[in-house]
Parts: structure tokens; sequence; C-alpha cells
């Protein structure tokens, strides 16, 4: 299948448009976590948040979050956005095929 | 068998691997040599960025600089990590689809200009090796300490194996090679963690254990650590002394020059297709928060050791580590108040500190300092040794490939052969490699700060170009011309301002709303984004085939093999 996205199909290309609104949907949920943790949680409010340890174990909650929690959630969001992403490839038709 | 009988051992062993796979993985085309025939798989890949991205500094510096910054070691640990959420979800995969083999390559052909992709190559260039010669210090400083030999000899032998197997093998002797060395540097890295977790919190996984209860005394560790450090007139360890906005600008800076690294982005050209690029990016912070989630325990244990250790002990009777290090000038005692005992005090103190610890030895030191097995020792030396030879390889393909094929295929002589071009990509290697020993015999500085500013170079010239590009097909080459000299240049003027012209006034004082020079690549950052969009508003529209060029690398299907565009 040829796919020519400008050849002037305006199916194609409305298409196209509404695949990249969703993507741009998922990043920008996604991007707001990652600030929230790392800017947010890790920076921005560390001391008020100092005030609590994580339970059962000595960390601060701010120290935590800035020196562990957000990097855990770092690896979580880029698994979350792979799958978002090819499932929404798949929904649109603009997958590349192949298994894995 | 002593220390050093191990160390050569060990060192030796991985060498001779090195030099085996990049053998067995020669480039015969430039396409191997640029990109390794974009079929490497996804994992191989992903650990392949994370050696590529682990320096020396991440390797030796970090976990001692943590160690001395409590919680303002914050800033590393999350800025060279939360990069990679942004390469994953706004760079990676459009830079596939795009499908080029180097980074100019995207500039040149979405600003349709010459022009942007010199001063791309220049930016490249620049940031490069700004960031190569804090490698070569780190290969010194393991070969002057590990295997008594003097430093420059050390850096003569790192040159020689570096030289073979990327001239010889290009990208695609630099990937297998990573792999390798992956595999060696975070072995290197987690038994002497795991040891001293065991030892000292009574918990096989540092990630836990250095949340847990101190075995001999049974309070908390972190808890511990500030009674000791309130006691000796240091900072609270979890809380710091940067300032909030400081800590905020740094990390930014390290995070988005992590998405703007010319050798982290040019990894993902070498996976099969766009979905590879996106998963990949996934795996190589898996493989580099292996490592970066350790760090800040082994800086825990780390400070807590030395504090208890080396406090109020009589010089006579220092371990023999103390003394060995000493020799290296790393470590320096002088009995200022003559009582022949070491006070180890913070500047909160009424006393005098009377000794000095360079940070880079914290992480070499440490399995000695804990009285770990000889073995483990050496161990440590190659890890730190792959850590600094398969950064600065991935660093001198960028800059052998900004000369060969950016500026000589691309800009200069588009008549040039396949052979032609592939020699001249192995010569610009082997030159490059000369310039980087020559600052590895030459250091400037801390492993760790001179890395830093390579990142605010790359936040400030390469990133908002990059982004602009795919997001906004308004952005003309005029703005992003503009934007990426402007950034380089505030960002490069501010460093060089503060940290070589005049060290004295570098302090909080002086700074621009209290921004350090580490966190100055944020402004920078902000600045060419900023300039820009601007500019781009009030210059005529990008012609329509860059329209066309920046749907298509929106779309994952059609990515094909990494391929020349002729624009």
């Amino acid at each position: 299948m040829t796919d020519r996205p400008f050849a002037g199909d305006p199916e194609v290309a409305a298409r196209h448009t509404e695949y990249w609104r969703r993507n741009i949907r998922y990043m920008g949920i996604l991007l707001a976590v990652w600030f929230l943790v790392s800017f947010g949680f890790g920076i921005l409010l560390a001391e008020p948040l100092n005030a609590f340890r994580v339970p059962g174990t000595g960390f601060p909650l701010g120290f935590w979050f800035a020196q562990q929690g957000s990097i855990y959630v770092f690896v979580v969001l880029i698994f979350v956005y792979v799958r978002l992403m090819n499932g929404l490839d798949r929904e649109f038709g603009v997958d590349e095929g192949g298994t894995g | 068998m002593t220390v050093q009988s191990w160390t050569f051992l060990l060192v030796a062993a991985s060498f001779a691997l090195y030099i085996g796979i990049a053998i067995w993985s020669r480039a015969s085309t430039t396409k191997d040599f640029y990109v390794a025939g974009a079929g490497v798989s996804p994992l191989a890949n992903g650990m392949a960025t994370a050696a590529d991205w682990m320096s020396a500094a991440s390797f030796i510096s970090m976990a001692g600089l943590i160690s001395f910054m409590g919680y303002d070691g914050t800033v590393y640990l999350m800025g060279w990590t939360g990069g990679y959420v942004l390469l994953a979800l706004c760079l990676a995969p459009y830079l596939r689809k795009f499908g080029a083999f180097t980074v100019p390559d995207f500039v040149g052909d979405r600003y349709y200009s010459q022009v942007a992709r010199v001063v791309a190559v220049i930016c490249a260039i620049f940031v490069s090796f700004t960031y190569v010669a804090g490698q070569m210090r780190g290969v010194g400083i393991v070969f002057g300490r590990f295997l008594e030999v003097d430093i420059n000899t050390g850096v003569y032998i790192g040159m020689a194996i570096v030289f073979f197997y990327a001239v010889l093998g290009g990208m695609k002797g630099i990937t297998y090679t990573q792999v390798a060395q992956y595999c060696v540097l975070i072995f290197a890295y987690l038994v002497p963690a795991i040891f001293l977790s065991i030892l000292i919190a009574g918990n096989p996984i540092p990630q836990l254990g250095f949340g847990g209860l101190d075995q001999g005394t049974g309070i908390a560790l972190l808890e511990r650590l500030n009674g000791l450090h309130e006691e000796l007139g240091f900072a609270a360890y979890t809380s710091g002394t940067k300032s909030t906005l400081d800590v905020f600008f740094i990390t930014a800076a390290l995070m988005v020059g992590t998405a703007g690294l010319p050798h982290v982005i040019i990894r993902f050209y070498t996976v099969p297709r766009v979905r590879d690029a996106r998963l990949s990016v996934g795996y190589a912070l898996i493989f580099i928060a292996l490592l970066y989630t350790t760090a800040p325990a082994i800086a825990v244990f780390a400070r807590t050791n030395l504090i208890t250790s080396v406090s109020e002990t009589p010089y006579s009777e220092v371990p023999e580590w103390f003394t060995q290090w000493e020799e290296t000038g790393l470590l320096a005692f002088d009995d200022v108040n003559g009582d022949g005992r070491i006070q180890f005090v913070g500047p909160d103190s009424p006393i005098t500190n009377e000794l000095t610890v360079d940070r880079d030895i914290m992480v070499l030191a440490n399995p000695e300092i804990a009285g770990l097995p000889d073995w483990v020792v050496g161990l440590v030396a190659a890890g730190g040794l792959a850590a600094a030879l398969s950064t600065a390889a991935g660093l001198l393909l960028v800059v052998s490939s900004a000369v060969s094929h950016d500026l000589l295929k691309r800009t200069f002589m588009p008549k040039i052969t396949e052979k032609g071009e592939l020699l001249a990509a192995r010569i610009a290697a082997g030159v490059a490699v000369m310039v980087a020993g020559y600052f590895g015999i030459n250091p400037p500085g801390f492993v760790a700060q001179v890395v830093a500013f390579a990142f605010g170079l790359a936040a400030a010239s390469f990133f908002p170009v990059i982004i602009l590009g795919i997001f906004s097909k308004r952005t003309t080459r005029e703005g992003a011309i503009l934007g990426m000299i402007t950034g380089v240049t505030i960002t490069a003027a501010y460093i060089v301002y503060f940290a070589l012209m005049n060290p004295e006034l570098n302090n909080a004082d002086n700074w621009w709303f209290g921004i350090s020079p580490e966190g100055f690549g944020t402004v920078g950052m902000l600045v060419n984004f900023a300039i820009t969009m601007v500019v781009s508003r009030f210059t005529p529209e990008p012609p329509v085939h860059v329209r066309v060029l920046v749907e298509g690398i929106r779309i994952p299907r059609g990515a094909g093999e990494a391929h020349e565009i002729s624009a």
C-alpha cells in the first residue's frame, strides 16, 4: 500500500490531523505528570513534603521523590507512552507492520 | 592476588573483549559507520545508549558529588534521567522517521539552509569537545591510581583503544562495544553497592538500604547522617544548601541538554522503525535508572563511612587507602591545630577543617574504605574505564560524522565518493581522538562540572530548534539560525565569564537572579525559543516541500532505513 498523505486525499489528511491531535494530548498529559513528580514534588514542594516519611522507611518524602521516586516514574511514563502510541498507530492505520 | 594484579587482570580482560568485538563488527559502508546500518535491536540499542550516556562523570564523579552535596545532588539524578522522557515523547520517534545520519542533517534539511547546517555542525563539535574533555580526565584518574602508571601514559593507552574501535568500526563497532561496556560498568557499580548495603544497612538492595536502619546504632541511616552533619557543621544532608530556583534551573538545563545532545540523539537513528525508537528510549532509561537509583545510596553509605572512619582519627593510625590516595594528591591532610588528629568539619563549625577530599575519588575509594575484597576494587577500575571509553567513542563519532558527512559530503564536496567519505570519516575520527587526548593530558577542572557545561550548551543550541522543527511548521530558517546562535553565545559567554575568566565572582551574589553557570543553559534555551518563534513570525513561510517533510515525520508509516534525503 502506498501512503502518500499529501497527494490531496482530504480523508487521509483529516485522519492524520486527528492522529496528531491525539498524540499531542497523550504527550501533554504525560508531560504534566513528568513535571509534577520532578519539578513539583522533587524540587518546589520538597521542603514541605520532607515533613512526611515514606511509610516503613527512613526516607523524607520530598528527598525520596528527588533522588528515587521521580526516576521510577520517568521509566513508567515512557512505557505508558509506548503502549498508547502503538495502539494509536494501529487505530489510525499508520503503524509500520512487522511483529514485535 | 593483590589489588593491583586483580586490577591489571580485569582491565586487560575487558580491553581484549572490546578489541575482539571491534574486529568482528568492522564497518564497510558509510551507513554502517554512521548509524550501524540502522539494524540494531531496540534492546541492544537501549544498552548501548546507556553506556554511551553514562560517562566517567556518572560512574566516577556523580555518587561522590552527591555525597558531598546531599539533597543538592538531586540536580544530577533527575537532570540526567528526566531528559529521556522528553526524548521519547518529543524527539526520538520523529527524528527516526526523518531518518538521516546526523543532527546537523536534520537541522539543514528542515531549515532548508546550508547556513543552518553549518551552524549546527559548529554547535555539535563545540558541545562534543566540551564533553569529551571530561572523559579523558576520568581515564587518566583511573589509570593513575589503580595501575600506578603516569596519568599521561594512562591517557595514551585509552586513546589507543578508542582509536582502534572507533576508527575501524564506526557506529557499528561502537554500538556493540558499548553493549559489552554497559555490562562491565553496571556489574562493577552494583557489586560494591550491594556489599556496602549489606554491611551498613543489612539490606542487599541499595535502593531500599539507604532508607533503612543503620546496623551499628539502630537509628535510620539518613537521620544519623543528618545528625553527624549537624555535629560537624555541615548543612543537613537531606536539605542541601542551593536555592530552590537554582536547583530548578540546573535540573532543567541538564534534562533539556540530555534531549539535545547529538551523541544521544543519533543513537535513535540506528534502530529499524519508529516504534523501536520509542521503545529503545524506554530500555535505555531502565538501564540508566539501575545506576542512577543506586548512586544516591552509595553517596549516603560513602558519606557515613568517610565521616566515621576519618573524623577525629589520629593521623598515625589512618588506614592504607588513605595514604595511597594522599600520594595522588586527591586527598590532603593539613594538621592546622597540631593535635595529630584529623578534624573533618563543615563551614558552620567553630574549628578549622583539616581534610580536603577530591569528590572524584569517592566511588573509586569506596570499596577500600569499606574493606571489600581486592577483586571488587579491580572491578571498579575496569568499570570506570568502560564508562569513560564508551562515552568518548560516542562523542568522537559525532565529531567525525559532523566533519565527513555534514561538512564534506553535504556542504563542500557533494561529489565525494562513498569510499572517499568513509576514509574522511575515519581520518576525522582519528584527529578527534588526538584532540581528546590533549584535553586528557591538560584537563580542565572537575569531570562532572565540565560535563555539566556541555549540557547547558546543548540545551541552548539544539533542543529548541529540533522541537520547533517538528511541532511548528511555521518555524523558518532565519528564526532557527538566529535562535541557535544567540542561545549558544549567551550561554557560553555566561559560563566563560564566571567559570573561566572571573572564578572569584562565581557565587550567588553576582549571578543573574541567582542562577549558576550550570543552570544558565535553561535561560539560553528560553531565549533561543523566544527568538526562533518571534523571528519566524516575521520572515517568509517555509517552502511547501518543508511543510510536507514535517507532515511526513509526524506519521510513523514508511520509516524504512536511514537514508540520505535529497532536499
